[in-house]
């Protein structure tokens, strides 16, 4: 499907550019669809437990600090910003921005990633932790860990994606500084953005989730 | 990449050219071999069962068993059947019979092989690490045991998933997006159909499995107790999880194997096929439902009456698509000119199985049977009628009927006709005695059991060997077809679907010119 | 005409013996679709075997009708089943109900799911688990019950030792028709009223290890004036007497120091009073409602702040859990349920 000239030679089995282009953006849509159904089983089961123990979710997201929170919201979304600047250059064949897009991108998911450190380490020290393992606070609750059990899977999990997007980010811009992107083609950078776009979106759903409820 | 018209099998040659190819006729047979060993490991496991309940009394001590019934169980449905038709025939025929040149991403489709054999191997490594002894359920909090033998599994499971995802969404694009001119939607063959619908419900129901098991691994390395009610999980939550991907499996499993049956009982009757339009949206109508149904699994299981009452009648409703396609398939016969090769055995053998397991799920989708049959051999019975009698016999009758084209070659017709008697006699020898061992209340999972239940487990045991003859037969058939088979013309059984139009065994690029369809699929005029 | 089919189609089904009224009237409903699924595959491989046969293929060039669909054939095989499938569906849910009615007076007894045996507790203190006879051989626990008595189980699955994990079972009577999972840390119920005197076989249906198949258990079913006299103890096999199960609520509720903080008289205390608890609605502080019924009782004990009643303060009552065995815990709930 790539190749390193400036001309793209689609695939034999396409007809043109153009299909293989939409070919490959639908694949990519239907990743996403089964990536939103594996977050989704995630969610419902927040959502179930979240009505079996109301107190532990709310006592347990009172512990979640809300502006580390919204920082990395916040950064995210800039980085959103920064992916769709990266397919935009990466399209007009400009390579300097482009990598530069892309490179903002990647520092913004590690300082998510830096942010998410902090939080995880304050919460080991504090013994804020899933299931079995907690030992902080239990406000009278037996069932503390499950709040943080939810936490740690689902933050953990996004976070994974967070990482893997971030590999990915670095794999087009490398081929982006090659050039090997131009407006007949450019659907590796297309592809990930809109992987990179759902990790943010999982991540709208999370912040309020986990951190506002309480 | 002009074409050469050399066959697919010519060319490039040696192993690495095979575990390299992104051709997707060469990956279908790399699936072929794969998932043949496969249901060889998972048919030694089902001798060895049927070896420990030829008599009451311990063969083997209960936790072998176990092990046993659940390897048995988890290769069987996550490494042979999951994957059997849509990613052996499926690979090869599909984009033949849309008149395409390949799969819409051939790179994703060798990375789905590589995923399920990697997921085989950690699968195969767990029985290193003491085995597991879950059941292929892996109900908590019986799986919740610290084992790293448990945890490898859940792992394998879930790359095994990820390959079934990314198989479908592969077949999906590929029906979007490359189907030859002239074949709209409304002129595909049934067999692209129902693999159609079953990728839709690979993509939307395994990662919920995938997070299920991804939960149940985290819980036994961590032990987050989210299913363990010890820490204020709840168990019957798992439940719920595991069925509402493993009950849209069950027809991952089976539509494809309808495709099959609807394209063979069309071409060995040379009639076109009766209620195209039924069939093709029936399909889709039970991938649909099958998404509401989970909870007639969990009847006993503590859930509410109400909702107990909700699955029963929607379970009903999945019935209904079902019978359509049995009757369709019977009027298509109406009249016909039905040559009673080894292909139309199968079919006619999937016919009667199929019926059988279809009527009896009405047994355990209504609630008041099921309380009864729950968990006993009846609910074994039934899902081997629909399972194996079905998706079997569908596998081996498209295996003959098309391995013609796969390989170039014609099978021996009375060998091959031999291993459908002994397939079918087998199996209902093995299975319709455990109706009557499920009406006498004996439950499944049982290593040992009660004089009462002895001479029909015998009878039982005996119908297993015969299965497993049949099955070497047909291996046979298929070694000497490969070995020293006549070859194979372009059409050998008066087809009309596209992938008959090209040579056998086909170029590599399938068509050595894009067909350009005009008509359905069955025109048999 | 059509119950007479129905009744020699019971006859002749392989079902165990029918022993409650809601066992025969499932029999009914088995005959029923024993019938429609006869005469269905009738049709379907009836007429497939006679098409194969009518329509082999004569010459290489046999011709074929084009007979590409048929409305009104469609519409009746979708009707038909469907009807079926739904009169399946009513009759099994109405059954259904009739096996969920709980009768207020039915003689309650507490069941254990073990790993791997079943324990019987009665109101009157005895427990019932396996035992081994004269021989040395393994006697699997015996259920004594009256006959037409309406009788109650309380399943819950309990752990054998502090180490072991409690797992799911599932108390199977095929006599009666009646199945339901035993899950660990909470009850579920079954009912069931047996019309016919003998001795029956209960098996664990539900996976839970190495003995799962051997497993079992039995109910004998005495007549009313037997089981009476089993339970004054004069027949041999009957335990002697201990303290009845309330009793050891009683005790259970000073063990464990319940009664610093809840009296027994209805006045309240630290916390709510347990006289004329059971039963009865309560409000809770967060705006919820619940019925006080074992599964409630069982989650104050386990989790105490996770529903406080109105007008009681939280954060009072420790957690006992993890301390107090899931005997004592029904103990105590039965304790409760005489506190009218």
């Amino acid at each position: 499907m790539s190749s390193n000239s400036q001309h793209h030679h689609f695939a034999h089995h396409f007809e043109s550019e153009e299909h293989e282009y939409a070919t490959s953006k639908e694949g990519v849509w239907l990743f996403l669809v089964s990536e939103i159904l594996m977050f989704g089983g995630l969610f419902v089961g927040y959502i179930i437990y979240q009505h079996m123990y109301p107190q532990v979710f709310h006592e347990g997201a009172m512990h979640l600090d809300w502006r580390l929170g919204a920082l990395n919201t916040i950064v995210l979304l800039f980085s959103s910003l920064t992916m769709v600047l990266g397919v935009h250059f990466s399209q007009l064949g400009d390579r300097k921005k482009a990598v530069t897009a892309l490179a903002i991108t990647i520092l913004c998911g590690a300082i998510f990633m830096c942010v998410k450190y902090i939080e995880y380490s304050h919460k080991i020290h504090e013994g804020l932790l899933p299931g079995a393992w907690y030992t902080g606070e239990t406000h009278g609750l037996s069932n503390m860990g499950l709040y943080f059990s939810f936490y740690f899977m689902m933050t953990g999990l996004h976070g994974t994606h967070v990482l893997g997007g971030m590999c990915l980010i670095l794999w087009v811009l490398l081929r982006a500084n090659k050039g090997e992107f131009n407006s007949h083609y450019y659907t590796p950078v297309e592809g990930v953005g809109l992987f990179w776009h759902l990790v943010d979106l999982i991540w709208i759903f999370l912040f309020p989730l986990l951190y506002l409820v309480g | 990449m002009a074409g050469s018209g050399k066959s697919y099998l010519e060319g490039e040659t040696g192993l690495w050219s095979w575990l390299t190819s992104l051709d997707h006729k060469r990956i279908g047979l790399l699936y072929f071999f794969s998932v043949a060993f496969f249901f060889l490991l998972g048919g030694i496991f089902a001798l060895l069962i049927r070896l420990e309940l030829f008599s009451p009394g311990a063969l083997f001590p209960a936790d072998m068993y176990n092990r046993f019934m659940t390897y048995h169980g988890a290769v069987m449905v996550f490494f042979v059947i999951i994957p059997g038709i849509p990613a052996i025939l499926g690979n090869f025929f599909l984009p033949l019979q849309i008149g395409a040149k390949d799969v819409a991403f051939p790179r994703l489709n060798l990375m789905s092989w590589y995923f399920l054999m990697t997921a085989a191997v950690m699968a195969l490594c767990t029985l290193l690490l003491g085995g597991v002894d879950t059941g292929w359920t892996f109900y908590t909090p019986y799986s919740i045991s610290f084992k790293p033998a448990t945890i490898l599994m859940a792992f394998a499971v879930f790359i095994a998933g990820f390959s079934s995802i990314l198989t479908g969404l592969n077949f999906i694009a590929t029906v979007h997006r490359l189907r030859a001119p002239g074949m709209t939607m409304n002129r595909m063959p049934l067999f692209v159909w129902a693999i159609y619908s079953t990728a839709i419900l690979q993509v939307l129901a395994t990662p919920v499995l995938g997070i299920t098991v991804l939960l149940l691994a985290m819980e036994n390395i961590f032990n987050i107790g989210i299913f363990d009610p010890a820490l204020g999980g709840d168990p019957v939550l798992f439940q719920h999880f595991f069925w509402f991907y493993s009950h849209p499996a069950v027809y991952i499993m089976v539509l494809p194997a309808m495709g099959v049956i609807s394209e063979l009982v069309t071409t060995y009757s040379r009639k076109t096929i009766f209620g195209y339009t039924a069939i093709a949206y029936s399909s889709l109508a039970i991938a649909a439902i099958s998404f509401l149904v989970w909870g007639h699994h969990m009847f006993t299981s503590g859930q509410s009456e109400v909702a107990a009452i909700t699955f029963s009648v929607l379970t009903m409703l999945v019935g209904v698509p079902t019978a359509i396609k049995l009757f369709n398939w019977l009027a298509t016969l109406y009249r016909g000119s039905i040559q009673m090769t080894t292909p139309m055995l199968y079919t006619l053998g999937f016919m009667f199985i199929f019926t059988i397991g279809g009527m009896t799920g009405i047994y355990l989708a209504t609630i008041a049977t099921d309380i009864h049959f729950h968990d006993t051999y009846f609910v074994v019975a039934h899902f081997h009628y629909v399972m194996v009698g079905g998706t079997l016999m569908a596998i081996m009758g498209g295996a003959f009927h098309w391995l013609p084209k796969m390989v170039g070659k014609m099978y021996n017709e009375s060998i091959a006709r031999m291993s459908f008697v002994f397939i079918f006699i087998g199996f209902n020898v093995t299975f319709f005695p455990q109706f009557v061992l499920g009406n006498m209340g004996m439950p499944r999972r049982y290593h040992d059991y009660l004089p009462a239940f002895e001479s029909l487990n015998k009878i039982s045991t005996i119908g297993s060997w015969m299965i497993g003859f049949g099955f070497l037969i047909a291996l046979y058939a298929i070694i000497q077809a490969i070995r020293s088979g006549s070859p194979a013309p372009m059409n050998p059984w008066g087809s009309k679907t596209l992938e008959w139009t090209t040579a056998s065994p086909p170029p590599h690029e399938n068509f050595l010119t894009t067909p350009t369809v005009t008509a359905g699929p069955y025109e048999f005029k | 005409m059509i119950s007479m089919f129905i009744a020699m189609a019971s006859a002749s089904t392989f079902m165990p013996p029918a022993a409650t009224q809601v066992a025969k009237q499932l029999n009914h409903l088995y005959a029923f679709m024993l019938i429609s699924s006869v005469i269905s595959f009738i049709i379907l491989v009836g007429g497939m075997i006679y098409f194969v046969y009518k329509y082999k293929r004569k010459t290489a060039n046999d011709k074929t009708p084009y007979i590409s669909h048929n409305h009104t054939l469609e519409f009746i095989w979708s009707f038909i089943p469907f009807v079926i499938f739904m009169a399946c569906f009513a009759w099994g849910a109405y059954i259904y109900k009739e096996m969920r009615t709980f009768d207020e007076n039915a003689l309650e007894i507490n069941v254990y799911g073990k790993k791997w045996v079943w324990e019987f507790e009665y109101k009157d203190g005895r427990k019932i688990t396996n035992g081994v006879d004269a021989n040395g051989k393994l006697e699997p626990a015996t259920m004594v019950v009256p006959v037409n008595t309406p009788v109650k189980l309380l399943l819950t699955s309990v752990k054998l030792s502090p180490e072991d994990k409690a797992v799911l079972h599932s108390f199977f009577v095929p006599a009666f028709r009646v199945k339901q999972d035993a899950l660990p840390g909470r009850y579920t119920a079954l009912t069931f009223t047996a019309d016919e005197k003998g001795l029956f076989q209960v098996f664990c249906a539900e996976y839970c290890g190495t003995g799962h198949s051997s497993m079992m258990a039995k109910i004998k079913v005495v007549s009313k004036e037997d089981f009476d006299a089993w339970v004054l103890g004069e027949e041999a096999g009957g335990a002697p007497k201990e303290m009845t199960l309330a009793d050891k609520g009683r005790a259970a509720y000073a063990k464990w120091a319940c009664i610093g903080c809840h009296t027994l008289d209805g006045s309240p205390s630290t916390g709510p009073s347990w006289k004329g608890l059971w039963g009865n609605e309560r409000s809770f502080n967060d705006g919820g409602k619940a019925v006080a019924d074992e599964n409630y009782i069982r989650e104050s004990i386990m989790d105490p702040n996770k529903h406080v009643v109105k007008g009681f303060e939280p954060n009072k009552m420790p957690t006992f859990k993890g301390m107090i065995s899931d005997e004592d815990i029904t103990a105590i709930i039965e304790f409760i349920k005489t506190l009218k």
